[in-house]
């Protein structure tokens, strides 16, 4: 490894692993209701905000009223959204005067949005007028995370808290993700890439004459405020159609290197907000550990596949000393792009710097596999870590019987109840990548969106599907996704990967709020330190891996032999 | 006195296996079946595999081979025969040991009184009593039901139930007034209320918690099966997308391969042997002589964090012993062991014994009886013993106050013909230096926790002797165990403060309970469970009921009142506090056995996905051979490999999950580390070494 990847790398991890913990105990701070520097300024909106609603801000409520409020908000967001993009023509903000969206692409991008997977089956600059990309997108982008934060924080209060029946208030968990750690970090952000070059205005497109002569028309618009949120809300949506590919929405090393950071920064943050709660550090810190130890091994082999190239190219007069560079931005390079396809993956978030599909066989196959996982590996900004504390409940139950007590975690005792919601959970992962890939691969309606044959064709489908059920919304260029069967199809997957997680673990959460905590003790089951570490990253791998192996056989791993034995498709 | 437990059956008892195998046909039974899911689906495949088996000479090699196809089939069946085996041994072997004991109990004939007063009475049948009926006992008579007495009082034989052959006195109320139905009348007349309803004695539900069709599922069991299902749905899923996936790619794959694919990723391991492991742990339950009125009661044993138990009997032996003679000065130790001997003589109890036992063994004394002229016997009124001997002289010893009582009643004469002993007479009461050195030596013994008794000849002290409550041999190592298990044991007992702390050091309890009263005790779980911990405590008197109750895990005592017994949710036959350990120790086998057998399940998966991935696609993609890590001779061969192997390891594995995994008392770190090494590991490993050789075996002997 040259030392000058090394080096970004390592400057990468060592951002993370400072900012995150005094980031998890600020919203710790904000979540459960005590006084932070911030306050002053935002106190009197989330008050405001409370009268509007007609919420009293200390009303727990109990998991259903908690998921009843979540699914109405974002039902009511997703209609708002759907009306904004079928109505674009007739609202303000459309300089160059773009069409109204067709049904079926308003239905797949506001749910798309609305799930906090922007998934896009269209460009951003041909098809949103500038109205629908800021009271639309940028909307959801910030209360999709928003929903998935307090979620999280929901979740977690289930699993920490030692007495009462509710799991807080969806309302006020709601503003305070926006406002006291969406909001300030956005503006910060937003300011960095602006210095960085983003552009930030309202201007209609730029006619450019080219050096050969050729008429361009060079693309305007606020596209740093929303790339700020896209990236720290881990939504991903690009302002621009090639995502932070585009010079403009990344133009230098630093505007990549604060961006990469933002996608992770908010869901690593939730280990150390969640340690807090739970008044155990060290339970947070394990959970830290096991995300952190299964991204470092993703981000090896697919830093070491691409830099490895491609073997069938090695025969060709190409220079393969950088790496594999098909479909990399040459101001990144090989270390850069894994580092961001690895980073975008691993949390939900799903803009690209790279396309995926052009990367080799097994390094397109980790940022599948890690969304085939549920996207727990930091996951998506609070979707991750309830998604990861349902593999912990599952853990913690098939290895806390082998101690020889019931299982019990944080004092709980994982039951009947518990495990059955954590089984309904996951079974919707394998219901929206296999299933409903399954179906893309044999109806002829689906097939017809594959640009590829044999199985990178396939790989293009399961990354598909696999992208909208982790709600990451990245994509494997080859496939067309704009199809009336894919955008239905798809925005079932990013229903089914959003909400029938969401709601049963609400519903786990309410199961164990009210349950007696069990004093630890030499003989309960220890769920930190390397040990449940290595065990959570065993299950997650085992179940994950038991899933889609042959799946992926069929896909990359066929494609990977192949590309070894020196055979192409 | 000699305890026969029920007899240990062999493992594979011919006598059990015949039976075993023809039920584990009869259990093909839609009806057995659908109670196992995992069994259940992998039933309904095998269905499937054999109607292609019969059809594949007809459809044709995109099916698959034939005699390949015909062999999955006929190994699929011998997966869902390998589990029925399973819980059909498991069945056999806790039946075989309750109807053993149920043979003592088959229609035995009732001597009904009309009322408690009546004087004649009617024979009915055993079975037809009601709670509430009146049964007269009379020696010789069998007991035809649980239950109180209610009159009269009678030594009963209850060897048939607890295998303790003294017979034991049963008296109208107070503490021992319950008798089980099956025990014999030896002597005298008893009145028996009866308590039980008909088919609910405690036998009758161990009897259930045996019978797998009855068997009720205890709460890990019912959420370990939740998730067996999950998966299944999962690999449901996986294989039936995979068709599609296969044809998109442009290979056919034999569906025979996707059903073998499938019975080998379901958890058929935990699957089949889920069932036997729980009756299992029901049976060790039994064989140490322990019913539990249910399942759940078992398995929240595993869970306990305290355990109260009684110091008489559970943590020293229920009698003091002498431990040491203490001289006075002036006193040779012999002079002073051979008239505690002398006194002692006479007194039967077993603390009398125990001195005498002492001289014997410390000093090497025999008892000279030809110097004793008249043995003065030990009675509770007098509490003390001794004896006069030939030569006028008195021996006495006994409680300090009685003696003291004694010396200074002796004639003056005595006294004083003991030069060097001034007798100071003060306030109608004797004093002496010597005295006072007694009264010293006397607190120090009580302070260690010990019983005092004094030894006086002729009026004069000789010497102190030390009565201990004896920690019995090995308690001590016991309860360290328990503290890395993360048990904290209380001693409770009836001692003053100064006596439980002494021995509680020495028997190295966490924590006890001095001058225990029930209502102390009740208070004490109510506080611990306040606290969030799960307590276990033994009773017998009808004053231990409600803690009994209000106990996480309660265990009667079979001699309790049936109070007790009812307010208990284990019984035990032997009436042994110290089974409370084996009790939590049985609950916790059951645990670990479920989670090693589901680990080791789960992971035998990633090695049958080597074998058969690599066999269904290298027709269409033969790059895929890559995956091929074990080298199997063939698709076929390694499919039916995966196949067998998944059959041959229920079999394999059903002597573990009828004994129980390992268990040795640890933290639930080192049990973690050593259970995922052994089984989470071995899992992953074992399998390919497995099916390695059942590949090289078929191969070798041309099956495919």
């Amino acid at each position: 490894m040259p030392m000058t990847d090394l080096v970004q790398l390592a400057l990468f991890v060592v951002l993370i692993a400072a900012l995150a913990p005094p980031l998890g105990r600020y919203m710790a701070r904000v979540y459960q209701g005590e006084r932070t520097l911030l306050s002053p300024l935002f106190a009197p909106v989330e008050t405001a905000v409370c009268r509007l609603t007609g919420t009293r801000p200390d009303a727990d409520q109990h998991w259903t009223a908690y998921a009843f409020a979540v699914l109405a908000f974002n039902l009511t967001g997703f209609l708002v959204l759907f009306a904004i993009l079928r109505l674009q023509h007739l609202l303000p903000f459309n300089p160059q005067g773009l069409a109204p969206m067709n049904a079926d692409l308003a239905f797949n991008t506001a749910v798309s949005f609305m799930t906090n997977t922007n998934w896009q089956a269209y460009s951003g600059e041909a098809a949103l007028s500038y109205f629908s990309q800021m009271a639309g997108l940028t909307t959801q982008n910030f209360v999709s995370a928003g929903t998935g934060m307090a979620v999280a924080v929901a979740v977690i209060r289930g699993f920490v808290r030692r007495s009462g029946r509710g799991v807080g208030n969806f309302t006020v968990d709601l503003t305070r993700s926006v406002l006291y750690v969406l909001l300030p970090l956005a503006i910060v952000v937003t300011l960095i890439l602006i210095w960085q070059g983003v552009p930030q205005n309202l201007m209609a497109y730029v006619p450019a004459t080219t050096l050969e002569g050729g008429q361009q028309l060079i693309a305007q618009g606020p596209a740093a405020s929303q790339i700020a949120i896209k990236q720290l809300g881990t939504n991903g949506g690009g302002f621009f159609g090639v995502n932070s590919a585009y010079p403009y929405e990344n133009p230098t090393p630093l505007s990549n290197l604060v961006q990469v950071v933002s996608i992770l920064i908010i869901p690593a943050a939730f280990c150390f907000l969640y340690g807090r709660m739970a008044k155990d550090n060290r339970q947070g810190r394990a959970i830290f550990a096991a995300m952190g130890v299964m991204f470092l091994v993703a981000l090896g082999v697919t830093y070491g596949a691409e830099r490895a190239g491609n073997d069938l190219i090695a025969a060709l007069p190409v220079d393969q000393s950088a790496g594999n560079m098909e479909g990399k931005e040459v101001r990144f390079g090989v270390v850069n792009s894994a580092l961001w396809a690895v980073t975008t993956t691993a949390a939900s978030n799903g803009s690209v710097n790279a396309m995926h599909d052009s990367f080799t066989p097994v390094g397109g196959m980790v940022p599948m596999f890690l969304m085939q996982l549920g996207e727990i590996v930091f996951g998506g900004v609070g979707a991750g870590f309830y998604g990861m504390l349902l593999y912990v409940v599952l853990a913690v139950f098939l290895a806390g019987l082998m101690v020889g007590r019931t299982p019990e975690y944080l004092g709980k005792k994982i039951e009947a109840k518990e495990v059955k919601l954590g089984v309904l959970a996951l079974l919707s992962i394998p219901l929206g990548v296999l299933v409903l890939g399954a179906l893309s691969a044999v109806l002829p309606a689906g097939v017809a969106s594959v640009q590829d044959a044999g199985p990178h064709g396939l790989s293009e489908i399961l990354y598909a599907y696999s992208s909208a059920t982790g709600n990451n919304g990245s994509a494997f260029a080859g496939f067309g996704a704009g199809t009336l069967y894919q955008n239905t199809m798809l925005g079932i997957a990013m229903l089914l990967g959003r909400f029938a997680i969401i709601v049963p673990m609400l519903a786990v959460a309410g199961s164990l709020v009210g349950k007696k905590v069990h004093a630890e003790t030499a003989g309960t089951f220890p769920t930190h330190g390397p040990l449940f570490v290595g065990l959570l990253i065993g299950v997650i791998v085992i179940v994950g891996g038991l899933t889609f192996f042959p799946a992926l056989a069929l896909g990359p791993l066929a494609e990977h032999f192949a590309m070894t034995g020196g055979l192409a498709y | 006195m000699s305890k026969h437990r029920p007899k240990d059956t062999r493992l594979l008892d011919p006598a059990l296996v015949g039976p075993a195998l023809r039920q584990s046909v009869v259990k093909l039974d839609p009806r057995a079946l659908v109670r196992n899911p995992v069994i259940c689906v992998t039933a309904v495949v095998a269905v499937v595999a054999t109607g292609l088996a019969v059809a594949a000479p007809f459809t044709g090699a995109a099916y698959g081979d034939p005699a390949t196809v015909a062999q999955i089939a006929a190994w699929l069946w011998f997966t869902v025969l390998f589990a029925n085996f399973a819980e059909a041994l498991a069945e056999g072997r806790g039946k075989a040991r309750a109807d053993s004991l149920r043979a003592t109990r088959t229609d035995t004939p009732a001597k009904k009184l009309a009322t408690l007063a009546a004087e004649g009475w009617d024979e009915v049948s055993g079975a037809s009593l009601k709670p509430g009926d009146i049964v007269l006992c009379e020696t010789g008579d069998v007991i035809p039901a649980d239950g109180e007495v209610v009159a009269g009082i009678a030594s009963v034989d209850e060897s048939a139930i607890t295998g303790e052959s003294a017979p034991v006195i049963r008296e109208s109320g107070g503490d021992r007034s319950a008798v089980t139905g099956g025990t014999r009348v030896v002597s005298d007349v008893i009145k028996v209320k009866v308590t039980q309803k008909p088919g609910e004695s405690f036998l009758d539900r161990m009897i259930g918690l045996v019978e797998g069709a009855q068997r009720q599922k205890t709460p890990n069991e019912v959420a370990l099966t939740i998730l067996l299902v999950g998966m299944s749905l999962i690999f449901v899923m996986v294989v039936a997308t995979l068709e599609p996936f296969a044809q998109y790619a442009g290979a056919t794959i034999p569906v025979a391969f996707l059903l073998a694919l499938l019975v080998t990723l379901i958890p058929t391991t935990i699957g089949g042997l889920l069932s036997a492991i729980g009756i299992a742990g029901m049976d060790r339950l039994v064989k140490s002589n322990v019913i539990a009125k249910s399942g759940r009661a078992v398995e929240a044993a595993g869970d306990v964090d305290v355990l109260l138990l009684d110091k008489t009997g559970t943590i020293t032996y229920g009698n003091r012993m002498a431990d040491e003679l203490i001289p006075l000065a002036g006193v040779g130790e012999r002079e002073l062991a051979a008239a505690a001997m002398l006194a002692s003589l006479a007194d039967e109890t077993p603390e009398g014994k125990s001195i005498v036992d002492l001289a014997k063994r410390k000093y090497h004394m025999s008892p000279e009886r030809a110097r004793v002229a008249t043995f003065v016997p030990f009675t509770a009124q007098t509490r003390m013993s001794g004896c006069d001997l030939t030569d006028g002289t008195v021996i006495r010893k006994g409680a300090v106050d009685a003696i003291l009582q004694h010396v200074v009643a002796q004639p003056e004469p005595v006294a004083a013909a003991l030069p060097g002993h001034a007798v100071i007479v003060s306030d109608g009461t004797r004093q002496s230096r010597l005295a006072e050195q007694c009264r010293r030596e006397v607190e120090r013994v009580a302070k260690a926790g010990g019983t005092p008794l004094v030894v006086a000849e002729n009026g004069r002290l000789l010497g102190v002797v030390y009565l201990k409550d004896i920690v019995k041999p090995g308690i001590r190592e016991r309860f360290a165990q328990l503290r890395a298990m993360g048990i904290r044991t209380v001693m409770v007992t009836g001692d003053n403060p100064l006596t439980a702390a002494a021995i509680a050091a020495e028997a190295g309890v966490d924590d006890f309970l001095a001058e225990a009263t029930p209502e102390k005790k009740l208070e004490l779980i109510r506080k611990e469970q306040q606290d969030g911990r799960l307590v276990a405590m033994c009773g017998d008197g009808s004053n231990d009921a409600p803690a009994l109750a209000q106990a996480d895990i309660g265990i009667a005592m079979n001699d309790g009142t049936p109070a007790a017994r009812e307010a208990g949710n284990l019984v035990d036959l032997d009436s042994d506090p110290a089974k409370l350990i084996e009790v939590v120790m049985v609950g916790k086998q059951l645990l670990i056995s479920r989670g090693a057998l589901t680990t080791f399940s789960i992971a035998n998966d990633v090695a049958k996905y080597f074998a058969i991935i690599p066999a269904l696609f290298v027709a269409a993609y033969p790059q895929l051979q890559a995956l091929n890590v074990m080298g199997l001779a063939s698709p076929e061969s390694a499919i039916l490999s995966a196949v067998i192997f998944n059959a041959l390891i229920i079999v394999a594995l059903i002597p573990l999950a009828l004994k129980g995994v390992a268990y040795r008392p640890a933290s639930a770190a080192s049990l973690l580390r050593r259970n995922l090494l052994v089984y989470g590991l071995g899992g992953l490993i074992v399998p390919f070494v497995g099916i390695k050789a059942i590949d090289l075996a078929l191969s070798g002997l041309g099956l495919v």
